[in-house]
C-alpha cells in the first residue's frame, strides 16, 4: 500500500511494460496479447478506432480490469496485475478518465487537496493540515492548468474543458510517475485543445504521459511516437508521419 | 533608467479555516448547555408541581427519550448525510446498545421481582436455572456500559467489512441493512435467545443503586443524555471538518475517483460505519432507562425506516439538522398520537412525500434558504 512514486526502478528505460496481455469479455477479444513498452519521460500517443481496446488498456494498467493473461510491470519491479486501484495510485499512476470526473461539490482548492501526495489512511486524514509547501504546490498547479483565479468555485459549476484541466490537475497532486490521459481534449473548445496541447508538452519529461486521443490535429501537434491499436493489438508504431503513411494504418482508420 | 520593481512572489490562496463551530456555533452550545444543564433541572426538581414553570415528568422524559433519538439522527446523517451509504437498519444497533444496559438493569432488579428470584421474572417463567454464559459480569456497570458500544460496534465491523469489500452499494445495501435487523428481530422475539422474548426488558428498578424512577435520578438521566447528545455533535463535526470528512463527501460524490487518487473507501466507510453504530448503541442504553423497556420491537424495519426520515425532514448533510429533524418528526409524533392516534402513520408519509418533493436540503435548507 505505502509505495512511494520514489521506487519505480526505471535503469533499464522504460517505466511501463506490458506483456501479452489478452482481456475478454465474453467471448470478445478486447485485447489481444498486447505488448507494449513506454520510456520513462516519454510522451506518447495512442490512436486506434472504437474498440481497439484503448480503454481497455488503461483499466489493465490501472487496475480496473484484471487480464486473462499477460503481465504488466511498473518500472523493473512492480507487478500491476496484483494491486488494486489504490496501491497503483500510490506506486505513481494517475488516471484521467474518459468523463471528466472531478468532486462536483467540493470546491477547486478542495479537490487538489483531496488529491494531492500526502498520508491516504483514515488516521493521517482526520488530522492532516494544510503546510505553507502544501499551499504552493496547489498554487503552482493552478496556474499551470490555468485555473488560478478559481480556487474557491465549485467545481460542478465549471465548464466542460475546465473540469478536463482540473482532472489533469488532481492527477499532477499526487506526483505521478505516469499519466494516463484517456481522451483530454474531448468537448473542448479550439482555444482549449491549444492549450492543452501545450500543457501536455509541459508535462512531458517531467512525467511520462499517456495519451489517449482521437482528435489527430491534436496528435499531430504534440506527438512525437505514436502507437496505433487495431482489435486488441498493436498495429505499428512510431513517428506520427511514418505512421500516417503505412497502408495498413490507412487501411484501419486514418482513410476512412 | 528606473530598475523593474521586483514583482514580490505570491500567491492569492489563503489556508482554509474549517472551524469546528463558528462564534455563533460556540455561543448556541453554550446556551443549550444552559437549558439542558441548569433550567430544566431546576424547572423540574426546585420548582413545585402546581408552578407555571415546572416541567413535568413527561416533558422530562419525553425531551430525554428525543436527545437519545437525536443521537441516532446523528449517526444515520453521518453516514447517509455524508458518506452517502443509507442504512435502513439502524434501529438494530439502537436496540442491542438498549439490551446490553437493559442486561444491567434487570441484574439490578435482584430479588424484588415478582419471583423473588435470582434470575429475571422472564428466566423463572422458563424454568432457567442459572444465566446463560453471555449473561456473565453483566451485574458490573462497567461491563454492560463496554458492551453497549461493543456489541453494536463488533457487528457494525463485520458486516460492514464483507458488505464494502464486496463493494455492495445504493439500494443493495439498504435492503441487506433492513434484512439484518428484521432477522436480528426474529431472533430476538424468540424466548430461548434469552432476552425476555416478545416483552423484552422491563420493570426495572435501580440504576447504579438509585431508584430509577426518582426524579433526582430522572434528571440525571436526563442531563447525561444531553452530554451525549452534545459530545456526539462535536466528535462528529469534529469528522466532518476534517480532511476525512471532504474525502468521505468525495466517496459519496464520485467513489471511482477517490480510488484512482490513491484513497481506499472501504477504511473510509468502514470506519464511519462502526462509529455511526456505536453512537446509536450509546442513544439506545441512554433510552432504555428513560424509557423503562426495550423490546424486539426497537429493531422492526420501520422504526429504522423512521430514522432516516428524520435526517431527511431536518436535511441531510447537516449534523444540526439531523438534531432538528429528530426534535420536530418525534414532537409532532407524540403530539399527534395523542390527538389523532389513527392517523399518524399517514402523516408522517404525507411528511416524507412533501420533504422529499420539495425539500430536498430538508427543513435547514428552507431556513439557510430563506436567509439568502
Amino acid at each position: 500500500m505505502r509505495i512511494a512514486g520514489a521506487g519505480v526502478d526505471t535503469t533499464h528505460g522504460p517505466i511501463l511494460y506490458l506483456e501479452g496481455i489478452t482481456v475478454s469479455f465474453d467471448g470478445f477479444r478486447a485485447l489481444d496479447d498486447l505488448s507494449l513498452t513506454i520510456d520513462d519521460g516519454e510522451l506518447r500517443c495512442i490512436i486506434g478506432p472504437n474498440g481497439a481496446g484503448k480503454t481497455t488498456m488503461m483499466d489493465v494498467i490501472t487496475g480496473k480490469t484484471r487480464p486473462d493473461a499477460g503481465t504488466v510491470y511498473f518500472g523493473q519491479t512492480i507487478d500491476l496485475t496484483k494491486m488494486t486501484e489504490a496501491e497503483i495510485a500510490h506506486a505513481g499512476i494517475g488516471r484521467k478518465f474518459q468523463k471528466p470526473t472531478v468532486f462536483e461539490r467540493h470546491s477547486v482548492f478542495e479537490n487538489l487537496e483531496l488529491a494531492m501526495k500526502a498520508d491516504k489512511r483514515v488516521r493521517g486524514t482526520l488530522r492532516a493540515k494544510l503546510a505553507r509547501a502544501d499551499l504552493d504546490r496547489i498554487a503552482e498547479t493552478l496556474g499551470l492548468i490555468h485555473l488560478g483565479d478559481a480556487a474557491d468555485r465549485e467545481a460542478g459549476s465549471m465548464s466542460h474543458g475546465q473540469k478536463q484541466w482540473l482532472e489533469i490537475g488532481m492527477l499532477l497532486m499526487q506526483e505521478p510517475r505516469l499519466l494516463l490521459l484517456d481522451e483530454p481534449v474531448a468537448g473542448m473548445t479550439d482555444d482549449e485543445t491549444m492549450r492543452t496541447a501545450e500543457l501536455c508538452q509541459t508535462l512531458a519529461g517531467r512525467h511520462s504521459v499517456v495519451v489517449v486521443e482521437h482528435d489527430m490535429d491534436f496528435i499531430a501537434k504534440i506527438a512525437r511516437k505514436v502507437t496505433v491499436l487495431h482489435e486488441g493489438s498493436v498495429l505499428a508504431e512510431g513517428p506520427m508521419d511514418v505512421v500516417q503513411a503505412d497502408p495498413r494504418v490507412v487501411e484501419v482508420y486514418l482513410g476512412r | 533608467m528606473n530598475a523593474p520593481l521586483p514583482v514580490p512572489l505570491q500567491t492569492s490562496l489563503r489556508v482554509p479555516v474549517h472551524p469546528l463551530l463558528t462564534k455563533r456555533g460556540w455561543i448556541a452550545l453554550f446556551v443549550v448547555s444552559y437549558v439542558l444543564f441548569v433550567l430544566v433541572p431546576s424547572a423540574h426538581l426546585l420548582l413545585p408541581a402546581g408552578h407555571p414553570l415546572h416541567l413535568s415528568d413527561y416533558f422530562v422524559t419525553l425531551t430525554g427519550k428525543i436527545m437519545c433519538y437525536a443521537i441516532v439522527a446523528l449517526a444515520m446523517d453521518l453516514i447517509w448525510g455524508y458518506a452517502g451509504i443509507l442504512s435502513l437498519g439502524h434501529g438494530i444497533f439502537f436496540a442491542l446498545g438498549g439490551y446490553a444496559m437493559g442486561m444491567y438493569l434487570m441484574r439490578s432488579i435482584g430479588r424484588d421481582g415478582v419471583y423473588h428470584s435470582d434470575l429475571p421474572d422472564f428466566m423463572v417463567f422458563l424454568d432457567w436455572k442459572a444465566y446463560p454464559w453471555y449473561w456473565s459480569f453483566t451485574d458490573h456497570f462497567a461491563w454492560a456500559a463496554a458492551l453497549v458500544v461493543l456489541v453494536p460496534g463488533a457487528l457494525a465491523f463485520v458486516f460492514g467489512y464483507f458488505a464494502f469489500r464486496s463493494r455492495i452499494k445504493g439500494v443493495y445495501f439498504s435492503i441487506i441493512t433492513q434484512a439484518l435487523t428484521y432477522a436480528f428481530m426474529l431472533l430476538f422475539f424468540r424466548n430461548d435467545t434469552g432476552f425476555g422474548g416478545n416483552n423484552g426488558f422491563t420493570d426495572f428498578k435501580r440504576i447504579l443503586g438509585y431508584p430509577i424512577t426518582a426524579p433526582g435520578t430522572r434528571v440525571a438521566l436526563f442531563a447525561a443524555t444531553g452530554v451525549a447528545l452534545l459530545g456526539a455533535l462535536l466528535l462528529c463535526r469534529w469528522i466532518v471538518t476534517s480532511k476525512a470528512g471532504r474525502v468521505l463527501t468525495a466517496i459519496r460524490d464520485a467513489e471511482s475517483r477517490v480510488m484512482f487518487i490513491g484513497y481506499n473507501p472501504l477504511w473510509y466507510k468502514l470506519a464511519v460505519w462502526t462509529l455511526s453504530a456505536m453512537l446509536c448503541g450509546i442513544a439506545g442504553a441512554l433510552y432504555v432507562p428513560q424509557v423503562g423497556i426495550i423490546n424486539p420491537g426497537e429493531m422492526s424495519p420501520a422504526n429504522s425506516i423512521e430514522i432516516a426520515i428524520w435526517v431527511a425532514v431536518g436535511g441531510r448533510g447537516s449534523l444540526v439538522g439531523a438534531i432538528l429533524g429528530a426534535f420536530l418528526v418525534n414532537g409532532a409524533k407524540s403530539w399527534f398520537t395523542q390527538a389523532f392516534p389513527e392517523y399518524w402513520l399517514f402523516l408522517l408519509g404525507l411528511i416524507f412525500i412533501v420533504v422529499t418533493l420539495f425539500l430536498p436540503r430538508g427543513v435547514v435548507g428552507l431556513l439557510s434558504g430563506k436567509r439568502r
